[in-house]
């Protein structure tokens, strides 16, 4: 006799397989249909996307003019975007009254930035130190030269002439690269025990911080002349830099406060531990971290800086925006859809630097999440 | 035996930059002369430049009559008015469609960034293309595309488009009805007082139901019965009315009715818009931030979904939220001032840009503008730091 009690003799019966849980129809039910609720949503915004979706692409595409066509064709019924008129006033966008046969410097101006920007925003490449100082000092006296002209040859161009992108983009790259070191000395004094240098920081912070932009730069370029010495002139461009640069290191200065509130007690005292003095305690220890912690934060406001660039319209400089709106008004393209067509070109160009901002941070934010997160 | 007497003496006050001590107070000393030069340079300069110009200061210019047009004020405002009340007009309009705008901003905010989150792929595609366009493109440019490209692009007067209600839209802004209330109805104002202090005691008693018997009652439902029953009946019954003054087309313009400028609508999407995408942004991340454990924790407590919401997950979520918050309503309230470049009167435009350029007195009306805008963001803070430290997490 087996000592065993039951033993199985035939095959057990063979379980049903297993629920699927990937593949279309399970993502489409999970995903749309997963309750009642779920499926009178799906069905409404399928609605909305069958009401606003032709009509749209007929506007941008199926009944646009495309580069190329004439005034007449954009002026009949019921047309789309005239994206002639891009085509044929995308000079003025992006140069302004720039003379036309100086177009060379400021592409170059462009070529070397883009070259720069790509060696120094790319992880994988190497030399970071000369490409740095390209960027940050040889890029900017190269640029000054050529654009502004009058030495080597060079026909001198007045900032008056400079407009479109061209001048949104001076505005915010300068804007970036003066407003962080300025951002950091800012964030620094808030920090530092010294009363007078804190009472001054914490109040040009929150002065700037209360008010909009737009005062400020009415400030820059109605009182800043009242308060220099008589006889100078402050070039409007310069007011518009000054005053841009000084709002968005107000705001960056925060940004990078908060990050050296997250760095713990222990890490300062770690560096004087170790000998340090203040500069090299901050410098090699504290902000290291700091920055990195407030990535997104930074990147945040360089895009709203990037944004903010278009209020110069309002003190009469002349950006991408005020390139478009002047062209706009003109008689030359009048068309229904003119004005419609000028500004999608003018938010698309906007949204397309502020999108990649936003995914280059996400990229770094990935990249230097070295096990803060679990 | 006599101990020596040990112990640390503090170490010798020396006049070197090699003791931080000394040092910080050469430095701040430095750098508050440097501060107190570089100020009586600016006013020095400022003088002598205001003499050169013959300009005089001073705020005396607020007395003097404006004499321009504003296109939209809350109150009487002609040509002999004097520019203390343009500063008013400008005030109270930035206040208006602020309030609005924050209003409007809100809901849209709350729906999209809930959207965000949604489970349906359709509904969460759809708000993350709002949030991440609007976000990407400058208020400015929106503004203009509201203004300039949709309303101003509306048709004439004469061919005005009729919407539901008597209304209309034309190049001129939305014409409406306007409201005319009757004598009487003052009352339904007090039934709706009546009906609020109705719905917190119910609430009270029903709290207490809850606590002693376990039973629950209807409190949200009935709360809505209340509100609308007894505003009605107040107003049923003592015969309170309202009747509708509707706009109607003549020969040249609409009369009568309320006439809303395309300025301040255009100003208003703008704003909302705008700034609901950001809104949605911080909603969705304060939602994220509750961990999924407390929502488990509350389950295996028994609560229910409500209940888990409500007393669980929404106020750790509102901690979050909250501060974001009110920075994106002081931004809003900041950005309101763009109204200025499509012709919205709002503080900057009639103060900042009329103003200025009549009476020339540049540092007295940025002044006053500075002031304003601080004034709100320091009200703003204040209220701010009270609302954290009652809902600030209580630690060791």
């Amino acid at each position: 006799m087996s000592k065993f009690a039951f033993v199985r003799r035939e095959l057990a019966p063979s379980l049903p397989p297993p629920v699927r849980n990937t593949g279309l129809i399970v993502w489409v039910h999970r995903r749309l249909f997963a309750t009642p609720g779920d499926t009178l949503l799906t069905v409404l915004a399928g609605l909305f996307l069958l009401w606003a979706v032709p009509p749209l692409w007929g506007f941008l595409v199926g009944n646009a003019v495309p580069p190329g066509g004439t005034v007449e064709q954009c002026r009949v019924e019921n047309v789309g975007a005239c994206w002639a008129y891009i085509a044929s006033e995308i000079e003025f966008f992006i140069y302004g009254f720039y003379p036309m046969d100086e177009y060379w410097r400021p592409n170059v101006v462009f070529a070397l930035f883009g070259v720069l920007a790509a060696l120094l925003l790319m992880p994988k490449v190497p030399y970071k130190v000369p490409s740095a100082i390209g960027f940050f000092i040889l890029l900017p006296i190269i640029s000054i030269v050529l654009l502004l002209g009058g030495s080597f040859g060079l026909k001198p161009v007045p900032t008056e002439q400079w407009g479109g992108l061209l001048v949104t983009l001076i505005l915010s790259v300068v804007g970036i690269c003066c407003s962080v070191p300025l951002a950091i000395l800012l964030a620094l004094g808030r920090q530092s025990k010294l009363p007078i240098i804190k009472t001054l920081c914490i109040s040009f912070i929150e002065l700037v911080r209360a008010v909009p932009l737009i005062t400020v730069l009415f400030m820059a370029s109605i009182m800043l002349p009242l308060f220099m010495p008589q006889g100078t002139t402050v070039d409007k461009l310069l007011r518009a830099l000054v005053g841009v640069t000084l709002f968005e290191a107000a705001y960056l200065a925060e940004v990078i406060r908060g990050g050296m509130q997250a760095i713990g007690r222990g890490q300062y005292e770690a560096g004087q531990a170790l000998g340090l003095g203040y500069w090299k305690r901050m410098g090699f220890i504290v902000l290291p971290q700091a920055l990195k912690h407030v990535i997104p934060g930074i990147v945040g406001n360089f895009i709203s800086l990037f944004k903010d660039t278009s209020l110069v319209y309002i003190v009469g400089m002349k950006d991408l925006l005020e390139a478009v709106k002047t062209k706009n008004d003109a008689l030359e393209w009048a068309a229904p859809t003119q004005a419609v067509t000028g500004y999608v070109f003018a938010a698309a160009v906007f949204w397309i630097f502020c999108f990649s901002m936003s995914r280059y941070s996400l990229f770094w934010e990935r990249r230097l999440n070295t096990g803060h997160k679990r | 035996m006599a101990h020596p007497k040990v112990g640390h003496s503090p170490p010798r006050r020396q006049l070197s930059l090699n003791d931080p001590a000394f040092r910080g107070f050469v430095y701040q000393a430095v750098v508050a002369v440097a501060v107190v030069v570089f100020l009586v340079w600016i006013v020095n300069n400022t003088a002598v430049n205001l003499k050169a110009q013959n300009k005089t200061s001073g705020f005396d210019f607020l007395w003097k009559t404006a004499g321009f047009d504003i296109s939209f004020t809350l109150f009487a405002w002609d040509r002999t008015s004097y520019y203390w009340q343009a500063f008013l007009v400008g005030l109270t309009n930035t206040i208006l469609v602020a309030a609005i705008g924050i209003v409007v901003a809100t809901v849209i905010g709350f729906v999209v960034g809930i959207a965000r989150l949604s489970r349906n792929f359709l509904i969460s595609g759809l708000a993350t293309v709002y949030i991440e366009t609007l976000r990407n493109i400058p208020l400015l440019l929106q503004l203009f595309f509201w203004y300039f490209a949709v309303l101003k692009a509306m048709p004439a007067v004469r061919n005005s488009i009729a919407l539901p209600f008597d209304s209309f839209i034309n190049q001129r802004g939305i014409f409406v009805p306007r409201p005319i209330p009757n004598d009487q109805f003052g009352w339904v104002w007090v039934g709706l007082g009546l009906a609020i202090v109705a719905i917190i005691v119910l609430r009270i008693w029903a709290k207490r139901r809850l606590e002693q018997t376990g039973r629950r009652f209807p409190v949200f439902f009935s709360s809505i019965g209340l509100l609308v029953g007894l505003t009605f009946l107040f107003g049923m019954v003592t015969g309170a009315n309202v009747t509708f003054d509707p706009p109607v087309l003549n020969r040249f313009n609409f009369e009568g009715g309320l006439d809303i400028p395309p300025e301040f609508l255009a100003l208003l999407f703008g704003l909302s818009l705008y700034t609901a995408a950001f809104i949605a942004e911080t909603v969705r991340g304060g939602i994220l931030s509750v961990s999924h454990g407390q929502s488990e924790a509350a389950q295996a407590l028994g609560l229910q979904d409500g209940d888990r919401l409500r007393l669980v997950v929404v106020p750790q979520a509102m901690r979050v939220i909250v501060p974001p918050l009110t920075s994106q309503y002081l931004n809003l309230t900041k950005n309101s001032s763009l109204g200025a470049a499509i012709g919205y009167p709002e503080l900057v435009n009639v103060f900042t840009g009329t103003t200025l350029n009549q009476t020339g007195r540049a540092i007295e009306v940025i002044a006053m503008t500075m002031a304003v805008y601080l004034t709100l963001s320091l009200l703003t803070s204040a209220l701010m730091n009270w609302y954290n430290a009652r809902v600030k997490l209580v630690e060791r």
